[in-house]
C-alpha cells in the first residue's frame, strides 16, 4: 500500500510467502497503520483460506465456577460457599443441553469450568460420558490445557492417559483458553497456580500425538509487553511447524471488569484489537484459521475482524458465563441468522462446521 | 477500463466520482481499501485534526402528526411515552447547561407537534439566547422548518429569518432520511418531500445560515438510491456551499413500525464503516463527516476516524431519539474520554464551535 522503508520490506516478505521474525513481529506492533495491517492480514487470509467463514452452532457448557486457581484476569472463578459460586450436576448439565437442542442446527458442545477443589477426574469424565451418550450426535470440544493438566495433577495419571480416557468418553476436540500469555514471567504474576507455559505447550503436543486437534489463544492487554505478544505467538508457531495440530488461533482482549486487575488496567481499544488479530494472522503463518470471538471482541468489531485476517467468528453459544461476568456488553448469544448476516455483509460465504472444522453446511 | 478501474484512478488522481464508479466501488465490497482512501481525503482536508464538541442536546417534544414509520421516537399525545417540555423546563434544562464547563453548543431537535405553534420553538430559541448567550444554537432540521411554514402559514425564507434573527446560528442535518419521494413514500409519508428538504437548505444557505446534512440507510432503500442522496447533496453544495459536515444514520429498526412491517435488522459495521469512507469519497465538496458515537458504538466511532470521518460530535448530555430505538450506549460521554479516544489512534483532538473553529479550552492539555 502506502509504507516505506522496514515496513516495505516486510510487505514483500509477505508477499514472497516468507516467514517473519519475532523483529519483525515487534516492528508491526510499533507501526501504527491500522489499514496497511489490515490490508496485509487480509491478503493473506485470501491466501491461506479463502472467501469461507467458519461458525458453529453451538451450546457452551461450564460445569462449575469453583476454582481453585483463582487467576488474577479472571471474573468468573469463586471459592466454594462464596455468592454466586455454583457446580452443576449431570442433570442440570443435561437439562442445559436438551434446553439448547431445541435448535435443530445445534451441532456441539463447548465445556470448559473452573478447577474444582474437590471433584475428581471421574467426576470431570462422567460429564463427557453421559452428555456423549445422550447426545451421540453433538461433537464434544472441552477443557483447555489448564483443566487437563490439572486432571492429571488430581488423578496421578500422565497427560496422556488424561487425554486417552476422554478421547474414549467422547472428547473430539480441546478448547484453547487458558495459554493466556506464554511466558513465566507474566504467569507468576497472574496465574502463578495453574499450568505453566511449558505444560500447557505440553498438554497440546501430546493431544496432537494423539490425534486430538486443539485451539490456541492468546489473553492480551493485562500486563504483558508487546514484545510477550510476539514471544508467545512465536511459541506457538514452533509448536504448529512440530505437530500441525492447533486448528484455530483466538485473540482474546482482556475485559478487566469485576477482577482483581479492574483498578489499574483499562480495556483494550478496537484498535488494538484489530491490530493484534492482524499481527497474529501474519506471524502464524501456518494456522489455517484466525477467530474473532465476538462474545469479547464486540459483535461490532468482530465482524471489521473479518477484513483484519479473521476467517472464523466462533458461534452462536446458547449461553455465554465466563465474559459476562467481567462485563462483556455483547449479548449471551447470537441467532444463526444474525452470524449469516455479518458474514455476508462482510462479502464472504458463511459455512457451518464442527469442532473440527469439518464443513457441515454451506450457505450459500 | 472498467467502471472500478476508473473510479480507482480517480481516487488516486483526487478527481470526483461519477454515479457508475460508486455504484462499482460499494459492488467491490473492499472495505480496507474504501477506508484508506477516505482516509487520505480526510487528511488532505483536516490533517491530523480530529474535532469534537462539548454539546447538550434538548429534544422538546415527542409528540409527532408525522407518526413515520421509522421512527421510534414519536408517539401520540396519550400515550404515556408522551412529554411535551414547557418553557419552565427547558428553562431548567439551560441553568443546568450553564454549569457544564466550555459549552459550545445546544442541538435542538425534536418532533411534529400537533398543537404547538411556531412561536414555542421561537419561545425556547429567545430562552437558549438570554440564559447563553455565547453559545452556538443548532436546531431544526428541514422537516420542522416546513411545518412551522405550513402552521404558521410564512414562507419558509421568513421562517428562517425568524428564527436567525432570535439566534439560531445553524441548521441541523436531520430529516433527510433518503432523498427519494418512493423511499419517503413508505418510511416517511407525511414527512416534507425530497425536493422541500433541499429547498429549505437551498434557502438558508442562501441566507447565509449553514446547515449539516445527512442520510438514514440500512432500511427498504436501494444502494442506487443511496446513491443518488449523495449526488443531491454533493449538487447541492456545489451551488451553495453551504453544508458544513455530513452524518450517517444507520438505520435502528428496534421500536419501529418499519422495522416490523419490513422485518428489517440493523446493518452491521461492516456497512456502517462501507458507507461512511464511500460517502467521504463522493461528497467531495464537504469538509467535514461526523462519526456519530451514538449510532456506532464508540469502538466503531473510534475505527470510522480511520474510514473518513474528523469529527466524533459531541458530549451530547442526553440524547432521546435514537435511544428509543434501542442504541445501546451511553446517552453522555465525557469530554476526556473523547479527547483519550483521539489521541489513543495517533490523531489530534480539537474541540470545536458549529463552525470548527478551533476553542481553547481552559482543561485542554
Amino acid at each position: 500500500m502506502f509504507v516505506r522503508g522496514e515496513l516495505e520490506k516486510i510487505e514483500r516478505k509477505v508477499e514472497r510467502g516468507e516467514r517473519l521474525t519475532r523483529e519483525d513481529g515487534e516492528k508491526l506492533f510499533e507501526c501504527g497503520e491500522l489499514s496497511w495491517l489490515g490490508a496485509l492480514a487480509d491478503y493473506v487470509r485470501k491466501k491461506i483460506c479463502g472467501d469461507i467463514v467458519y461458525y458453529n452452532v453451538n451450546c457452551h457448557v461450564n460445569l462449575t465456577n469453583i476454582c481453585l486457581s483463582r487467576c488474577k484476569f479472571c471474573a468468573f472463578g469463586r471459592d466454594e460457599g462464596n455468592c454466586g459460586s455454583y457446580a452443576m450436576t449431570i442433570d442440570e448439565a443435561v437439562k442445559l443441553v436438551e434446553e439448547a437442542s431445541e435448535d435443530p442446527n445445534l451441532s456441539g458442545l463447548h465445556i470448559v469450568s473452573g478447577l474444582h477443589p474437590t471433584w475428581t477426574f471421574e467426576h470431570y469424565l462422567s460429564f463427557v460420558e453421559t452428555l456423549h451418550k445422550k447426545f451421540p450426535k453433538l461433537y464434544i470440544k472441552g477443557f483447555t490445557g489448564v483443566e487437563i493438566q490439572h486432571f492429571a495433577n488430581i488423578s496421578g495419571l500422565s497427560v496422556e492417559n488424561v487425554l486417552r480416557r476422554l478421547q474414549a468418553a467422547g472428547l473430539e476436540a480441546i478448547a484453547g483458553g487458558g495459554a493466556e500469555i506464554l511466558t513465566d514471567r507474566v504467569r507468576n504474576l497472574l496465574c502463578p497456580k495453574k499450568a505453566t507455559a511449558e505444560q500447557w505447550l505440553n498438554v497440546a503436543r501430546t493431544a496432537h500425538g494423539l490425534g486430538i486437534k486443539t485451539n490456541a489463544s492468546m489473553l492480551y492487554g493485562h500486563i504483558e509487553t508487546l514484545a510477550e505478544r510476539v514471544e508467545h505467538l512465536i511459541k506457538l508457531r514452533t509448536l504448529q511447524d512440530e505437530t500441525g495440530g492447533f486448528q484455530t488461533f483466538i485473540c482474546f482482549p482482556f475485559l478487566p471488569k469485576n477482577t482483581a486487575l479492574e483498578k489499574e488496567i483499562r480495556q483494550t481499544s478496537m484498535w488494538d484489537d484489530l491490530r493484534t488479530m492482524a499481527i497474529s494472522r501474519l506471524i502464524l503463518d501456518n494456522f489455517k484459521n484466525i477467530k474473532a470471538y465476538w462474545v469479547m471482541l464486540t459483535v461490532p468489531v468482530a465482524q471489521v475482524a473479518l477484513s483484519f485476517g479473521a476467517n472464523d467468528i466462533d458461534g452462536t453459544i446458547h449461553r455465554e458465563n465466563i465474559l459476562h461476568d467481567a462485563g462483556a456488553t455483547s449479548p449471551r448469544s447470537l441467532a444463526e441468522d444474525d452470524i449469516i448476516k455479518i458474514i455476508r455483509e462482510a462479502g464472504r460465504i458463511p459455512a457451518a462446521c464442527d469442532c473440527n472444522f469439518n464443513i457441515m453446511r454451506i450457505i450459500e | 477500463m472498467t467502471d472500478l478501474d476508473s473510479a480507482k484512478e480517480k481516487i488516486s488522481s483526487g478527481s470526483r466520482l461519477n454515479r457508475a464508479e460508486i455504484l462499482a466501488l460499494y459492488e467491490d465490497n473492499d472495505l480496507l481499501y474504501l477506508g484508506e482512501s477516505a482516509r487520505r481525503m480526510k487528511e488532505r482536508k483536516t490533517g491530523k485534526q480530529v474535532f469534537y464538541t462539548v454539546n447538550r442536546h434538548i429534544n422538546l417534544t415527542n409528540v409527532c402528526s408525522a407518526n413515520c414509520p421509522l421512527c421510534a421516537f414519536q408517539c401520540h399525545s396519550g400515550d404515556n411515552r408522551a412529554f411535551t417540555l414547557d418553557l419552565n423546563d427547558v428553562e431548567k434544562i439551560l441553568r443546568e447547561s450553564a454549569q457544564i464547563k466550555d459549552l459550545s453548543e445546544i442541538h435542538i431537535v425534536s418532533s411534529l407537534h400537533p398543537d404547538k405553534d411556531f412561536d414555542y420553538y421561537v419561545d425556547a430559541v429567545k430562552l437558549v439566547k438570554k440564559i447563553l448567550p455565547d453559545v452556538g444554537i443548532n436546531a431544526f432540521t428541514p422537516v420542522e422548518i416546513i411545518n412551522f411554514a405550513k402552521i404558521s402559514g410564512k414562507t419558509v425564507d421568513e421562517i428562517l429569518r425568524t428564527l436567525i434573527n432570535v439566534g439560531v446560528t445553524s441548521l441541523a442535518g436531520g430529516g433527510a432520511e433518503i432523498l427519494s419521494n418512493r423511499v419517503r413514500e413508505i418510511i416517511c409519508p407525511k414527512k416534507c418531500t425530497a425536493d422541500e428538504w433541499l429547498d429549505v437548505m437551498r434557502t438558508a444557505h442562501g441566507l447565509g445560515l449553514r446547515t449539516n446534512a445527512s442520510m438514514m440507510f440500512g432500511h427498504i432503500e436501494t444502494i442506487e438510491e443511496r446513491i443518488d442522496h449523495l449526488l443531491k447533496l454533493r449538487d447541492l453544495q456545489d451551488e451553495t456551499g453551504g453544508f458544513v459536515a455530513m452524518m450517517l444514520f444507520p438505520f435502528h429498526p428496534d421500536n419501529t413500525e418499519l422495522g416490523k412491517r419490513f422485518n428489517l435488522r440493523r446493518v452491521g459495521s461492516w456497512e456502517d464503516l462501507k458507507m461512511l469512507a464511500l460517502s467521504r469519497l463522493v461528497l467531495d465538496n464537504f469538509d467535514h463527516f461526523k462519526a456519530f458515537w451514538v449510532m456506532l458504538t464508540l469502538p466503531i466511532a473510534q475505527l470510522a476516524l480511520n474510514f473518513g470521518a474528523d469529527d466524533m460530535d459531541g458530549t451530547i448530555g442526553e440524547e432521546k431519539i435514537i435511544h428509543a430505538a434501542g442504541a445501546k450506549n451511553s446517552t453522555g460521554i465525557t469530554r476526556e474520554k473523547l479527547r483519550a479516544i483521539i489521541s489513543e489512534i495517533s490523531y489530534t483532538p480539537v474541540e470545536r464551535d458549529s463552525f470548527y473553529n478551533k476553542k481553547f479550552s481552559s482543561s485542554q492539555s
